[in-house]
């Protein structure tokens, strides 16, 4: 059964889901994939900012933030 | 892996040429944070040279391989991180550029040494992949090898080698572990480099390799004899959009529309030329990472994440964040004071060492109060700037940078720029031409201009000196006794401000009114000039490390150097344009009507006189000497009013009485349209001449000197309010030759460091005009 999508930001902290779409416009696409987040990559949501943006996620090991707008784009299936 | 040559052909070496035998040339590449400049100062050791590319201020570091071979000069490149040969930042484009030998200035290169974090594989390798099939002989240090470790992964880094076609190099750049093998593998590439066959690491599917294919044939075509793979290059400008965008002169017409052409075909066939290229060289890195790489251990929280629940924390963090701030305005005004004071007499000295060396006459007079008492009240603020340096230094090397902006980016974003922005602008702290030069970072060039027009207003180092005279000399030394705000910690209770003072306090003030503005400015120029849409941010966190003391000590050494060079050239000349200027044209008649009333002075006290008066004869001698400084005194105000320096302070008085200044100010701020900092050694110019005469006392300092000056109606010049005025004037004012200089050559024209220069001149009159006039309103004037 397919899991649900879920945007990244929706995720329990801690929580780890698998990217599942990316629906930022074309232009900005690439370089968030260059960082190493593509469909099919396992991303863990760590932490928001103390003022509630931007948000703190690990991926491939590494620890990368984005803005809360561009991480309610990314859509995730959360595994358990 | 690639096997050199057998040395039967060894690169011919022309006798005639002698020492300067052909040089080797390498470039040091890799991502941010992977420890590439640490790699860099051990290859070179401590005789980098460090300088800017042609056109943009991107720095640019080379140095000549330490212990390299005796015949050969290698000379090593140390490229700005970049995560990609797609560039987003100006950083990234000028490594593009060296790599793709479009800078004239940069000579061919001969190997490429790309420094991955092996702590980091994936993501590493994704831009180490992109290098290597551009088929120099390429090298691969594999650094942070001990934290990999620690982390669980083990890399096996024959298997690199061999999956990557390419020697690797385990290395701990911290420690220098596996540097000398390093140096080794990148000697032997130099001296005798391989035969390269063209690799492509990502496996093009059908449409996508017979469009790549056409183009890498027509850039064949088109570029003859270039040392890298054409299919690489094709394969870069046909999935990035920018690709072309950033090297629109390099690109005939023929390939631009070739590539348009090329990409229409593929979106006809829905392909996606933008994100497929980036997947499948995941893909295939993901596999080599995988095959290379023995985990032992099932990824947990590293110390890293440890540190970040609380440095991040919304509460902790954010305190944290303002105890850092705070700690550092108070190491720079409470710690630096005791080597300034050193410093200080150390000028002090030099200036009576020499004046008691020279015959009196004009050259003593330039040498110990245009030269030394000049440059020396500048010289005498290098602690504070040390101690800003070693901070920022620290907090870069840390890693602590980053969280600031990641705690930081919310409020950035309100005025819309973004967290990296908070770097730059924290960098103007201690110099607005560092945090200029930070901006390079930021992608959009919109917020990178934004960013440039305000970082200026952020109080530079070069405030510091004009805060310190000014409130050392108005501000009473006193802690603030009606400020009692205890702060309840539930454990604890503590009065927040009972360590800090009234001057400190004042202090605090000057920075944040920049800090207000700033926003506010930048928030105005978001709205209307620069029009455009919220930046993305794509940040990094990089895992915390231990500051490497060489590191930060450079840091502070490159600034520091900077900044004395400027002390020691621009605010050198100008001390002596100044001092001439206050001291020409000169007046035989007026000095000869000073010489009689001093004569006639002395005659009036004859011995006879002197005499008769019983035990009053002290007093009597006292009383001349008086009245000789007082004519003195006068004689000097008289020269200073009708020097040039004068005229031109007066000549601007009639905008300066508004704000509360006079013309002696005014010669100040006039001679520190060049540089702020030199508003203090004017003042000791323009004061110390008129003090010239007090030899018992010696040179007075210039505090108190300020505090003693009158107005013609025996009020005071430097009140309170005097003082906050011109600071607030000094906090707005653009008075810095080097930041205009470097806004031109940032943004490549006139326009906008005129403009700069003209908005920041405006907002400090009208705010300084606010202050003095709503100070006077108050009745604190």
């Amino acid at each position: 059964m397919p899991a649900a999508l879920q945007p990244l930001t929706s995720l329990a902290l801690g929580a780890t889901g698998t990217v599942a779409d990316i629906q930022l416009p074309a232009a900005h696409r690439p370089r968030l994939m260059e960082m190493g987040l593509l469909v099919g990559t396992k991303v863990e949501l760590i932490r928001f900012a103390p003022l509630g943006d931007p948000v703190e996620i690990k991926v491939r090991g590494y620890n990368l933030t984005l803005r809360r707008q561009e991480a309610e784009q990314i859509l995730v299936t959360c595994a358990a | 892996m690639i096997e050199p040559p057998p040395p039967s052909n060894p690169d011919p070496v022309d006798p005639a040429a002698g020492a300067a035998a052909p040089l080797r040339y390498v470039a040091l590449t890799g991502n941010p944070n992977s420890g590439k400049t640490t790699l860099f100062n051990l290859l070179t050791g401590l005789r980098a040279k460090v300088g800017n590319y042609a056109g943009v201020t991107v720095e640019r570091k080379e140095g000549r391989l330490k212990n390299g071979p005796a015949r050969r000069e290698i000379r090593i490149l140390d490229l700005p991180g970049t995560y990609s040969l797609s560039p987003n930042s100006l950083d990234e484009q000028v490594s593009r550029d060296v790599l793709f030998g479009r800078l004239p200035e940069v000579p061919q290169l001969h190997v490429v040494v790309v420094v991955v974090d092996a702590s980091n594989l994936q993501r590493n390798l994704y831009y180490a992949t992109q290098v290597i099939e551009l088929g120099y002989p390429t090298l691969i240090a594999l650094n942070m090898t001990d934290v990999a470790e620690s982390l669980g992964h083990v890399i096996a880094a024959d298997k690199l080698a061999r999956l990557l076609d390419v020697p690797v190099q385990p290395i701990v750049a911290s420690t220098g572990q596996g540097v000398p093998e390093l140096r080794e593998k990148l000697v032997s590439l130099a001296l005798n480099p391989p035969l390269i066959k063209p690799r492509l690491f990502c496996q093009l599917p059908g449409l996508f390799r017979i469009e790549a294919t056409g183009l890498a044939d027509l850039l064949a075509n088109t570029f003859q004899n270039r040392p890298w793979q054409a299919t690489a290059e094709a394969l870069l400008i046909l999935s990035n959009e920018n690709a072309l965008a950033s090297s629109r002169t390099h690109y005939p017409p023929a390939i631009q529309s070739a590539v348009a052409a090329a990409r229409k075909r593929l979106d006809a066939a829905k392909v996606d030329w933008r994100g497929a290229p980036i997947e499948w060289r995941y893909a295939r890195v993901a596999e080599i990472q995988q095959a290379a790489t023995t985990e032992l251990a099932a990824p947990g929280e590293t110390f890293s994440d440890k540190v970040d629940r609380i440095v991040t924390h919304k509460i902790w963090g954010t305190l944290i964040f303002l105890a850092l701030m705070f700690i550092i305005f108070q190491c720079i005004f409470t710690f630096a004071d005791y080597p300034m004071r050193w410093l200080e007499n150390g000028v002090t000295w030099a200036g009576d060492q020499v004046g008691g060396f020279l015959p009196p006459g004009d050259l003593r007079d330039l040498l110990v109060n245009g030269v030394i008492a000049g440059v020396g009240s500048v010289v005498v603020f290098l602690p504070q700037i040390l101690m800003l340096f070693t901070f920022i230094g620290l907090l870069e090397d840390t890693g602590y940078m980053a969280r600031a902006a990641f705690l930081m980016d919310r409020l950035m974003s309100r005025v819309g720029l973004h967290g990296k922005s908070f770097i730059p602008m924290l960098s103007s702290f201690a110099c607005a031409i560092p945090g200029i030069m930070a901006t390079r970072t930021i992608e959009s060039p919109k917020d990178r201009l934004v960013t440039i027009l305000v970082a200026p207003l952020m109080s530079c180092s070069a405030r510091l000196p004009i805060y310190t005279l000014l409130i050392g000399a108005t501000i009473p030394d006193r802690v603030l006794g009606g400020l009692n705000y205890h702060l309840d910690l539930g454990f604890t209770r503590f009065n927040l401000f009972g360590f800090l003072g009234l001057r400190g306090l004042t202090m605090l003030a000057m920075y944040l009114l920049g800090i207000i503005v700033a926003l506010l400015m930048a928030w105005v120029f978001k709205k209307t000039l620069l029009k455009g849409e919220a930046p993305l941010l794509i940040m990094e966190l990089p895992p915390y490390k231990r500051p490497l003391f060489r590191v930060v000590l450079q840091h502070i050494w490159e600034r520091s150097k900077l900044f004395l060079t400027r002390a020691g050239t621009v605010i050198l000349g100008v001390s002596i344009v100044l001092w001439f200027l206050a001291t020409y044209p000169r007046s035989s008649q007026r000095e000869a009507q000073f010489e009689a009333r001093r004569n006639a002075i002395t005659r009036s006290f004859n011995p006879v006189t002197l005499a008769t008066g019983p035990g009053s004869a002290a007093h009597q001698a006292a009383a001349l000497e008086e009245q000789l400084a007082a004519i003195d005194q006068a004689e000097f105000g008289e020269n200073l009013r009708h020097s040039f320096a004068g005229r031109m302070g007066r000549a601007i008085e009639p905008i300066l009485i508004p704000l509360g200044f006079d013309w002696k100010i005014g010669i100040g701020i006039i001679s520190s349209f060049a540089a702020r900092e030199v508003f203090v050694s004017t003042m000791s110019t323009v004061y110390n001449l008129s003090d010239a005469g007090d030899a018992d006392e010696g040179m007075k300092t210039l505090e108190q000197t300020l505090r003693e000056q009158k107005r013609p109606d025996g009020q005071p010049v430097y009140t309170t309010l005097v003082a906050v005025t011109l600071m607030v004037f000094y906090v707005f004012a653009l008075q810095c030759a080097s930041t205009v200089a470097i806004v031109r050559r940032e943004t490549n024209s006139w326009k906008w460091p005129l403009f700069q220069w003209a908005y920041m001149g405006a907002l400090a009159w009208t705010l300084a005009f606010l202050t003095y006039q709503g100070g006077k309103l108050l009745g604190w004037g």
